[in-house]
């Protein structure tokens, strides 16, 4: 446990990339077995079983240390992490226990039917057994969620370092449905890639943003360009007569689609394809809330599926009768994915338009319809590039539309999260509606560091009133809220929610009395926005 | 009895008519200690413990109109009796006992419990109402002791050398520099200093603290004198060009601050040592408990928690604000 919380204190206070990769590939090459392969399954995602929850676990620290409830949450409010702050509370151990990462993790796993009591001793001999930086990575592996900033490619770069393997066909192998239960790190990296498990997906290509125009990319002739849509990236392969649909997060999501069940039959084995989930009605897309609704749940009902109907807009071909075509250009791809969606024949899976356009300067002229059709800009993919893994520059572009913006005043704060701890760096803003002022949305990232704490410093000053962590301000400080999109919604009192509220700037040149209207937000709703449900 | 009551000028005694740590322009001045914001500029008369003279005149000019006192020495306003304490924060850090009447009111200023082997060791001192600060009043803020912060420290120099890099050591000029040269002067051969820190530790110098030499970083030492050195520099150097020069460096922020990663992580630190100048939660519980006190204010940190505490042990406890830093400035370079 000891390597392993050292590794996380590494990655977490480095902000070099190297350094971390440097740390990454040393454990990887220096750890037991087991924990690698542990290691592996938390930085991708594969969260362990959860036997013990994070109310369990304030509670017990708060009978291990007699502290009342109230100071237990400003703590937790100054540190921002639940899981530091019991590591923090407790007092120092008195047994040390110097035991593998893997023993942690399957003690927890044991927990799964014990009773409370037995929870409970466990995981107070635990703390007891812990150092402080062992505490904290024990608690989050309970509560969940590392965020050390360790990207999926980053641990396969190490991954790749330390094993000499190509970082693409890494990807591949640890990607798909394993349990670190079952499976040793040895077994998934001394695999053939092809036919060992028919559920795996390819690693994805991600598009940069593309910040000038679109002429610096060369000719027009050597780019396709498709609407954006703002969906969930997903990718349905069919083999051995079976269907999977994966989301980007390398989630099995086909339990949540029951709408591409026909696929199963549809397609033929061997093929995988590239493309966005949607919610879809009278051919056109719905905006995201009605997708939110389909998230997070396990079993969707009838109702749900009439409102917020999904399709597949495919606009990739990755496997073709079984072969891995990645390395065929686009134009290629496209052709084959044409001919298999024509084939196909089912209302789910459609393909996703080509817009024709002869210049940059049209396309530039397109893609001010963006909004209108649901869009959020444009997609420029290189039509002789071959599909890529991960993010990488120079091929494929994203060329959003820029966002919605309205002035409005901050009302509340509330500290924030990780390396904001301790900072009020959330804050909820409000727009006039006559003399009244109206919470519309929340908003946390957008301002630069020295600008979080000048904000912080004046807000520390400025409280009227204080709820639990929640501090009211003075309505004085006008900041300037972007957003992709707006929709009606009944669950705020506004009545309209947004998509990707963040701070553009900080409007230190306008008083509060000249910011937007709750007028000029509904507006704002009906020039852009859908009618949802959501 | 009100010994002492809390004006917009700062704490101040009415029968002796003077103030302790005021933030405003007065006559009479009592200072717990020599950072800015207790020790602050345009009193007509200082009064300060013996220690903190020459650094009373370094910091607010040599023609100040200041008295020094020993640590236990006691002094008369109008009747009142005031003598000053060892507070344990900085060098000639002092608590303020401030008597009328038999009834006894102690300012602490800022404290610590741990002895550093400079300052003056903190002593309890029994008293009716105690103001006390409570810059780490939570329970979270637990302080290893220094002798294992300085061995990580010591370890750290080390590691940073065997790969070729200087160590800059971030640490507030006054009380934390001299505590780190203190502890370090038998694992370090030379220290290098910005001039922030060199200038007082001249002053300690002269007066015979017993601190080892430090060579002042000026536009004109070479850059080879920078390969592995050990670096010690004010807060206020951080993100700055001047830093530049040292590269390559690894920097190493010491402050209680660093107890939580959060902070550590946004100061972008290579490494933090929890090395405070104030008492950590079970310190203030100490403290507060062994004044034997009726009532206690709470003023600058987290204040309000501290008092609500405290009353909830059964101690009379309210909060006050000061001027002396409000709650939670994180970067206070003091703490």
């Amino acid at each position: 446990m000891q390597q392993f919380a050292e590794l996380v204190q590494l990655l977490s206070n480095s902000t070099k990339t190297n350094e971390k990769l440097g740390a990454l590939s040393q454990y990887f090459a220096t750890a037991p077995d087991k924990d690698k392969t542990w290691v592996l399954a938390l930085f991708s995602g594969r969260r362990p079983k959860r036997t013990v929850n994070s109310t369990q676990l304030k509670t017990w620290c708060m009978q291990a240390t007699g502290l009342s409830d109230w100071l237990f949450e400003e703590c937790y409010h100054t540190v921002g992490d639940l899981a530091e702050t019991i590591a923090l509370l407790l007092p120092p151990r008195t047994t040390p226990i110097a035991a593998p990462l893997h023993y942690w993790l399957e003690q927890l796993q044991q927990l799964e039917k014990a009773t409370e009591e037995t929870k409970q001793a466990f995981i107070l001999q635990a703390w007891d057994a812990l150092d402080n930086g062992e505490r904290f990575v024990f608690n989050k592996l309970i509560t969940g969620g590392f965020r050390i900033g360790v990207s999926q490619k980053m641990m396969v770069n190490a991954l790749a370092k330390t094993y000499h393997i190509e970082p693409a066909t890494l990807s591949h192998m640890i990607s798909g449905n394993w349990d670190p239960h079952n499976v040793t790190i040895e077994e998934l990296l001394h695999q053939h890639t092809t036919g060992a498990d028919a559920s795996r997906p390819y690693p994805f290509y991600l598009a940069y943003a593309l910040e000038g125009l679109p002429e610096t990319l060369g000719t027009e002739k050597d780019w396709q360009a498709e609407w954006k849509w703002d969906g969930i990236r997903g990718q349905i392969i069919k083999r051995e007569g079976q269907l999977f649909v994966w989301s980007r997060g390398e989630e099995l999501i086909t339990e949540k689609f029951p709408e591409f069940t026909p696929l199963t039959a549809a397609l033929p084995d061997g093929t995988v394809l590239d493309g966005e989930i949607l919610t879809f009605a009278n051919g056109l897309p719905l905006p995201f809330q009605t997708l939110q609704t389909r998230i997070g749940r396990k079993n969707v009902t009838r109702k749900q599926l009439q409102e917020a109907p999904v399709i597949f807009l495919s606009y990739d071909l990755l496997e073709w009768e079984g072969t891995d075509i990645r390395e065929k250009t686009l134009a290629e791809r496209r052709a084959l994915l044409g001919i298999l969606v024509q084939n196909t024949q089912a209302p789910v899976l459609q393909l996703s338009p080509e817009i024709i356009f002869d210049s940059w300067d049209q396309l530039t002229q397109l893609r001010l319809q963006s909004r209108d059709k649901g869009s959020e800009g444009l997609m420029l993919k290189k039509k002789i590039a071959p599909y890529q893994v991960g993010r990488k520059r120079g091929d494929w572009w994203k060329w959003k539309i820029d966002p919605l913006t309205i002035d409005a005043v901050m009302i509340y704060a509330q500290k924030g999260h990780g390396r904001r701890s301790n900072l009020y760096t959330d804050y909820t803003f409000a727009v006039k509606d006559g003399e009244q002022l109206v919470a519309f949305t929340k908003a946390y990232s957008g301002l630069t560091d020295k600008e979080i704490a000048e904000v912080d410093n004046w807000i520390k000053r400025h409280s009227i009133e204080k709820f639990g962590p929640v501090r009211t301000v003075q309505p004085e400080l006008v900041f300037e809220i972007a957003f992709e999109g707006i929709a009606e919604s009944n669950r705020h009192k506004s009545g309209v929610a947004l998509r990707f509220p963040r701070i553009n700037r900080w409007r230190k040149d306008k008083p509060v009395a000249e910011i937007n209207t709750l007028e000029d937000l509904k507006e704002l709703l009906r020039v852009n926005g859908h009618n949802t449900n959501g | 009895m009100n010994v002492l009551q809390f004006t917009d000028n700062g704490i101040y005694c009415p029968a002796g008519d003077f103030y302790i740590d005021p933030w405003k322009p007065v006559k009479r001045a009592v200072i717990t200690h020599a950072h800015s914001d207790h020790a602050r500029w345009g009193n007509q008369y200082y009064l300060c413990e013996n220690a903190s003279v020459p650094l009373l005149r370094l910091r607010l000019g040599n023609d100040i109109q200041v008295q020094g006192i020993a640590y236990g020495e006691t002094i008369f306003f109008n009747g009142v009796k005031v003598s000053l304490h060892p507070a344990g924060h900085i060098i000639g850090s002092a608590q303020i006992r401030v008597e009328q009447d038999g009834e006894v009111w102690v300012a602490s200023g800022d404290y610590k419990l741990e002895n550093d082997g400079l300052s003056a060791p903190f002593e309890p001192v029994r008293c009716h109402t105690f103001i006390t600060e409570s810059t780490f009043g939570l329970p979270i803020y637990r302080w290893p002791k220094q002798q294992q912060i300085f061995d990580g420290i010591t370890q750290w120099i080390y590691e940073n050398q065997q790969a070729g890099k200087a160590s800059v050591l971030l640490a507030y000029s006054l009380g934390k520099a001299q505590r780190l040269l203190y502890h370090l002067k038998d694992k370090v051969d030379h220290f290098l200093a910005h001039g922030a820190i060199a200038i007082p530790h001249e002053v300690l110098l002269q007066e015979g603290w017993p601190l080892p030499p430090v060579e002042r970083i000026t536009p004109d030492t070479p850059k080879t004198a920078f390969k592995n050195a050990v670096i010690i520099a004010p807060p206020s150097a951080e993100d700055n060009v001047w830093m530049r020069r040292f590269q390559p460096y690894s920097l190493g922020i010491c402050s209680g601050w660093m107890q939580v990663r959060g902070n550590m992580r946004r100061r972008n630190a290579d490494a933090g040592f929890v090395l405070s100048d104030h008492a950590d939660w079970a310190g203030l519980l100490e403290a507060v408990t062994a004044t034997g006190a009726e009532q206690v204010y709470a003023t600058h940190g987290f204040s309000s928690v501290f008092a609500r505490y405290l009353t909830e042990k059964g101690i009379a406890a309210k909060e006050v604000t000061t001027s002396y830093g409000d709650e939670e400035i994180i970067n206070n370079p003091e703490s």
